[in-house]
């Protein structure tokens, strides 16, 4: 009796011990590699991907975070070596060489498999017609002022030109008190600086770096914008240190009032109001050329997401990009990361509940996003060389025309 | 067919044993060390390394394009005059250092403050110490501001944004981190020189330079000729403190040869270039290592 009793316990055990194995294998573990769970309050992506579980209960995700930089080297390795995540965080300047090595999924097949609704996606990033990269979160650069330092310096009304610009820096200047009009973060350990403070005069004014796909620096639009930098550096309005400063240390110079304006992403809203709650600042377009009465341009970065080509589960990673980008959690991202929505239906609520972030979202909303470096190939060492030729013309070894010239060689190069 | 004896067994057994010792750290050293190491080597020679799928031959190609690149060698020149600089500073401070804190001419409770005070920048990390010098010689930093008020400087210095000091700053950054190894090392050495050669030059009636330059120095000497080779192969490496505070700039004034091809590898994605380059360090290494070895040797 004894002994049938405890085979019977035997085989009960045994058939639960199968169920749960059979259920383990079944489900399909996806690997999530993004720099932007740091970069959120602590457990809110995890808490994002618990909801995923729970709605796909035969997918699990496993987040593998770190900082931006060690996420793209790692990125790029596990390009070359297959061994890329199923799903990854990516950014615009990225694209083009994963691309060409065929390292990210074409998203066209599965949209069209699954009758997608691309209308309500912001944007598509597209490499030689294949859907590549879904902009997720969008993070725009507007321009900061310190309201209280313009006051102060005499600027009645905030610059809406690049002379009114010029003008409103060189009251707000006062060397001998290290009061600066702007910043200009030229560190070459990070040359983004030339996509948000400088190529963002450019495409401000409804124009373009480029022309038929190709690098046109040395057209008038960048020729000018140029021009303008070195005007505003010979005016001694932008604040000491360009070729070494970082972008850190532009937002800690406007958090301690040291200087006026600066180009600057709205996720650091709240950086700047916990370092400074007594700051008085807003955010307002960027300034545009004389006469320019068109929609602005408006730089950004954004946080985006696409597909390993290698991974053995696209169905599943799929899912998961729908699901990141659909109104109700989208809105719940970016309302954490106070960035502006991939999905166009979704509505953030710092828009309601925050004057500064409402106004950047009108700012947003009369305009349009533009970041030309996106999907162009190399494009961080693109900003690199660009970097170096304006610390040249800043350093008086050159003219606009010559850095233009010089920049346009460097870059043709890799076209 | 004949059988072994067992004592051509007993022969083979003591000749194998050594290496059957030795074999874990022969397979650490192989794996992490020389596996690496070739490899490295091999994508310097590939026609497009890792990235992308060409992997046939390119012979000495990436080899002649870093060679005619002239960054490269503004690279190796900053490289150069970062580590003599650097070397020969440690040396001097640390051995006015040692000589500070061996001497019966401050008290005992003072050396024990200045041994404290002066090991301190030994204990920093290089990102530590690239933050503390951005703030001290940020143009609106203390630095400036003390050599304002003693008049020695008219106006800000951008000490890292500017072509002229930015090599000299960094420099000098290292410097500053650098020196308590030789101190410490140096101490130790000054500690151990027999007492009666110094009475035996006090009854000659040497002065205090002539017993520095005839007996400590040259009794110092084996540490500083190892300590300073060490230190020439460590500096020549050196990339955080570099990249933290000019990132190679402004313009190309501090790109030295490690921000050089970490540039070629993960800005520019060019990992077999990158790789040339590293081999070409990794000769420079191996060849002030090879000296150094002999130096040990001859002791």
């Amino acid at each position: 009796m004894k002994t049938s009793r405890a085979m019977t316990l035997l085989k009960g055990a045994t058939a639960i011990w199968l169920l749960g194995a059979t259920g383990a294998m079944a489900q399909t573990t996806l690997e999530f590699s993004q720099w932007w769970e740091p970069e959120l309050p602590k457990g809110s992506l995890r808490a994002i991907m618990d909801d995923f579980e729970k709605e796909n209960p035969d997918i699990k995700v496993d987040l593998i975070s770190g900082p931006y930089a060690t996420t793209r080297d790692q990125i790029a390795i596990g390009a070359a070596s297959g061994t890329m995540s199923d799903v990854v965080g990516l950014d615009g300047a990225w694209v083009n060489s994963l691309s060409a090595q065929n390292a990210i999924a074409d998203m066209n097949p599965l949209m069209e498999s699954t009758d997608f609704d691309k209308s309500q996606v912001a944007d598509i990033i597209k490499i030689d017609d294949k859907a590549v990269m879904f902009p997720v979160a969008s993070f725009v650069y507007p321009l900061f002022v310190n309201l209280d330092f313009a006051k102060e310096a005499g600027v009645t009304g905030l610059p809406s030109t690049r002379a009114e610009f010029l003008e409103a820096a060189k009251k707000m200047t006062n060397a001998d008190a290290n009061k600066y009009g702007w910043a200009l973060p030229l560190s070459l350990q990070s040359p983004s600086s030339v996509l948000n403070d400088m190529m963002s005069w450019v495409w401000a004014s409804g124009e373009s770096m480029m022309a038929d796909g190709k690098p046109a620096l040395e057209g008038a639009p960048v020729l000018d914008m140029l021009t303008f930098v070195k005007d505003l550096n010979d005016a001694g309005v932008i604040s000491p240190g360009i070729a070494s400063k970082t972008e850190q240390e532009k937002v800690e110079e406007f958090v301690n009032g040291r200087i006026g304006m600066m180009v600057d992403t709205l996720a650091h809203v709240n950086l700047i109001r916990e370092r400074n709650p007594d700051l008085n600042f807003d955010v307002i377009p960027m300034p545009v050329v004389e006469g320019y009465e068109g929609k602005r341009g408006m730089a950004y970065a954004s946080w985006g997401i696409g597909i390993s080509e290698s991974t053995e589960h696209k169905d599943e990673a799929w899912k998961l990009v729908q699901y990141m980008m659909r109104e109700d959690v989208n809105a719940r991202l970016v309302s954490l990361a106070n960035a502006f929505p991939g999905n166009v239906n979704a509505k953030p609520d710092f828009v309601t509940s925050d004057p500064v972030f409402a106004k950047a979202f009108e700012i947003f909303q009369a305009g349009y996003l533009a970041n030309e470096f996106t999907g162009l190939p190399e494009a961080v060492d693109l900003m690199r060389q660009f970097d170096v030729e304006t610390q040249k013309m800043l350093e008086g070894q050159q003219t606009p025309e010559e850095t233009a010239a010089a920049a346009q060689a460097k870059w043709i190069e890799k076209f | 067919m004949t059988a072994r004896g067992p004592k051509a067994n007993y022969k083979l057994g003591r000749k194998v044993a050594p290496y059957f010792y030795l074999s874990p750290s022969l397979l650490v050293v192989g794996l992490l060390m020389l596996l690496p190491m070739g490899m490295v080597i091999t994508y310097s020679f590939q026609e497009s390394a890792v990235l992308r799928p060409d992997t046939s031959f390119a012979g000495f190609k990436h080899y002649r394009a870093i060679f005619g690149d002239e960054v490269f060698w503004a690279s190796l020149w900053h490289t150069l005059y970062f580590t003599i600089a650097s070397v020969v500073a440690h040396m001097t401070i640390g051995l006015a250092f040692a000589l500070m804190l061996n001497s019966d001419r401050i008290s005992p409770m003072l050396r024990s403050v200045l041994r404290v005070l002066y090991i301190l920048p030994w204990l920093f990390t290089q990102v530590i110490i690239a933050v503390i010098w951005r703030l001290l010689l940020d143009p609106n930093g203390v630095v400036n501001s003390i050599l304002i008020d003693l008049g020695i400087i008219g106006s800000k210095v951008e000490w890292f944004s500017s072509v002229e000091t930015a090599l000299h700053a960094v420099t000098f950054a290292n410097i500053w981190a650098g020196y308590p190894l030789f101190m410490v090392s140096l101490l130790a050495g000054l500690q151990g020189i027999p007492k009666d050669l110094y009475e035996a030059a006090d009854i000659d009636g040497a002065t205090g330079p002539q017993k520095l330059f005839f007996i400590t120095i040259p009794q110092l000497m084996p540490i500083i000729v190892s300590i300073s080779l060490l230190d020439f192969i460590w500096t020549m490496q050196v990339f955080p403190l570099i990249w933290l505070t000019t990132g190679g700039g402004p313009i190309y004034a501090t790109e030295v040869l490690s921000t050089y091809t970490y540039k070629l590898a993960f800005s520019q994605y060019n990992l077999a270039q990158a790789a040339a380059s590293a081999v070409t360090i990794l000769l420079i290494s191996i060849g002030l290592t090879l000296f150094y070895i002999r130096h040990q040797k001859a002791r």
